[in-house]
């Protein structure tokens, strides 16, 4: 009993740190669903968003998850831009071409980052990401129980839009076969313009929800990158519900790590069981 | 039969990439007809289709629809306009419900504000797939495949039908029962032009057939007259 009383802590804290996990990697996963293209900037386009909150709340005193009413838009129609005017060319060379562009997006992301906000640490303090309660023996933080929310709400949503709407099938329709989906008279490059504005404005989300949750640099993005990477493999590539699965798994692979072995191998514990499933399953929990 | 010329393609040269896939393609189909194009494997026949559908577009030579150059069109334009191509393989998309596919072939801004109408003639002419309408198209059998890929092209109020190799891999018995249905599609006022490798069901079910060797168009006419054809006899038939 001694023992599952001492664990419970490690496994609220992380199904709660899979909610956050969920969020930063569903734009990841949204991109590579759709168009088969492994964004490699998205972590950088993430912190972008949290540097967004950031401004709003020191420049013009917004609360960091208000502030994403003007977030979420702007990097939507950036999302747009970038694969209407460049992914979409880029795709009509090659997936090689599609990934370069990705590569130069980050290190332009990551540097616009490092200009405007300098290479310093910040984090999105509001009074209430200070807060915390108690449910029996677990302390815990109010934001890390806002991420697993907000990844379930996000997440109930996306799926709605994808099984209701006309472009939500269109996106669905896209991503199991191209060709197709153009036969029956979608135009491919719009709705991937679509998709992946809408994946950067679940970067926009997960930017100002890890920014809650942990402090951020320029250079952080990689670090979550990395993080989505794992979340997505174990979870399976393009497979929502995988997503939310893969961010739980992740998560908890981490603190139940961290319990056992210490602080120091909980991300150690983590990869290894990334590595595990690629050779058990590489598919992932819910690849197809 | 109705004399009225839907589709006019006129000396196309087709590439994929250096390779030359079709020489100096021409083609007619009017308004009301069943048109079969005829040919062996590589001979173009896809390729022709693809190329009328705006997947590829001819380095010479002209496509006409409806008195319109279409030959610079992409994809998406030429179904809104009224061509629907019904491709080879069916390529239904697998993880989305019967009626998903058959609402996603409505996807054109035309065809939804007929999507109600355009559904129930589906359902007609293939009452099994609203018995299915909400099991997963990889759960249907391959004539059950066929027929959805059949209901999500008319689902976008098409003029002209392009089907591609409806036979591969389905029993005669199932085969019947789509040609009919062809027939019957033919009676609702949609054109049609069918890509087929077996001659003999071509010549049967079509008006006028064309038939392709390497990229080429080397006869057509009526089916009456192919069958008459000596070369015809002899280079597919045997005798």
């Amino acid at each position: 009993m001694e023992v599952l009383a001492g664990l419970t802590t490690p496994i609220v804290f992380g199904i709660l740190l899979g909610g956050l996990y969920t969020l930063i990697a569903l734009g990841l996963s949204l991109v590579f669903g759709v168009m088969k293209v492994i964004n490699v900037a998205h972590g950088d386009l993430v912190i972008f968003g949290s540097y967004l909150a950031f401004a709003a709340m020191t420049m013009l005193g917004i609360d960091p998850i208000l502030s994403l009413v003007m977030g979420m838009p702007l990097l939507f129609v950036i999302g747009f831009g970038v694969q209407r005017f460049l992914l979409n060319r880029a795709f009509a060379v090659s997936l090689d071409a599609a990934l370069l562009v990705c590569f130069g997006l980050s290190i332009i992301f990551q540097n616009f980052c490092q200009i405007i906000w300098t290479p310093f640490s910040r984090s999105l303090k509001p009074p209430y990401a200070l807060e915390s309660f108690s449910v029996g023996v677990v302390n815990i933080p109010l934001v890390y129980l806002l991420d697993l929310v907000t990844a379930l709400v996000v997440m109930l949503l996306l799926r709605e839009f994808l099984r209701r709407t006309y472009l939500g099938k269109a996106i669905n329709a896209a991503s199991q076969d191209t060709k197709a989906a153009l036969l029956m008279g979608i135009n491919t490059g719009r709705v991937y313009a679509f998709a992946f504005a809408i994946a950067m404005a679940f970067a926009a989300i997960a930017g100002v929800f890890l920014g809650l949750t942990y402090p951020f640099t320029p250079t952080s993005g990689v670090a979550f990158l990395i993080i989505a990477f794992g979340v997505v493999i174990v979870g399976g590539l393009g497979s929502m519900l995988g997503t939310l699965i893969g961010g739980m798994v992740f998560g908890l692979a981490q603190t139940l790590g961290g319990y056992f072995l210490g602080a120091v191998a909980q991300m150690f514990v983590a990869y290894i069981l990334v590595f595990v499933i690629l050779a058990v399953r590489p598919q992932g929990i819910f690849g197809r | 039969m109705a004399q009225e010329t839907l589709l006019k393609v006129s000396n196309i040269d087709v590439f994929h990439g250096s390779f030359q896939a079709l020489w100096d393609v021409s083609l007619v189909v009017k308004r009301g007809e069943i048109v079969a194009l005829i040919g062996a494997n590589a001979s173009g026949k896809s390729t022709l289709l693809n190329t009328i559908s705006g997947l590829l577009h001819p380095a010479k030579g002209s496509i006409e629809f409806e008195g319109k150059n279409i030959s610079v069109l992409d994809p998406f334009q030429i179904v809104t306009i009224g061509i629907s191509q019904i491709p080879e393989g069916r390529r239904v998309f697998p993880t989305m419900t019967v009626l998903d596919n058959l609402i996603i072939g409505s996807y054109n801004r035309k065809a939804r504000a007929k999507k109600e109408q355009n559904l129930k003639m589906v359902y007609e002419l293939f009452p099994i797939l609203k018995e299915r309408k909400n099991q997963l198209a990889k759960t249907l059998s391959g004539g059950e495949q066929q027929m959805l890929a059949l209901g999500r092209g008319l689902m976008s109020d098409p003029k002209l039908l392009l089907l591609d190799e409806m036979s591969l891999g389905l029993a005669p018995i199932v085969l019947n029962d789509l040609y009919k249905a062809l027939k019957e599609i033919r009676e609702r006022g949609i054109t049609i032009l069918f890509v087929e490798q077996n001659v003999r069901r071509s010549l049967k079910e079509a008006d006028r057939a064309y038939i392709m060797e390497v990229g080429r168009v080397v006869l057509s006419g009526d089916v009456a007259e192919l069958r008459e054809e000596e070369e015809v006899k002899k280079a597919y038939f045997g005798v």
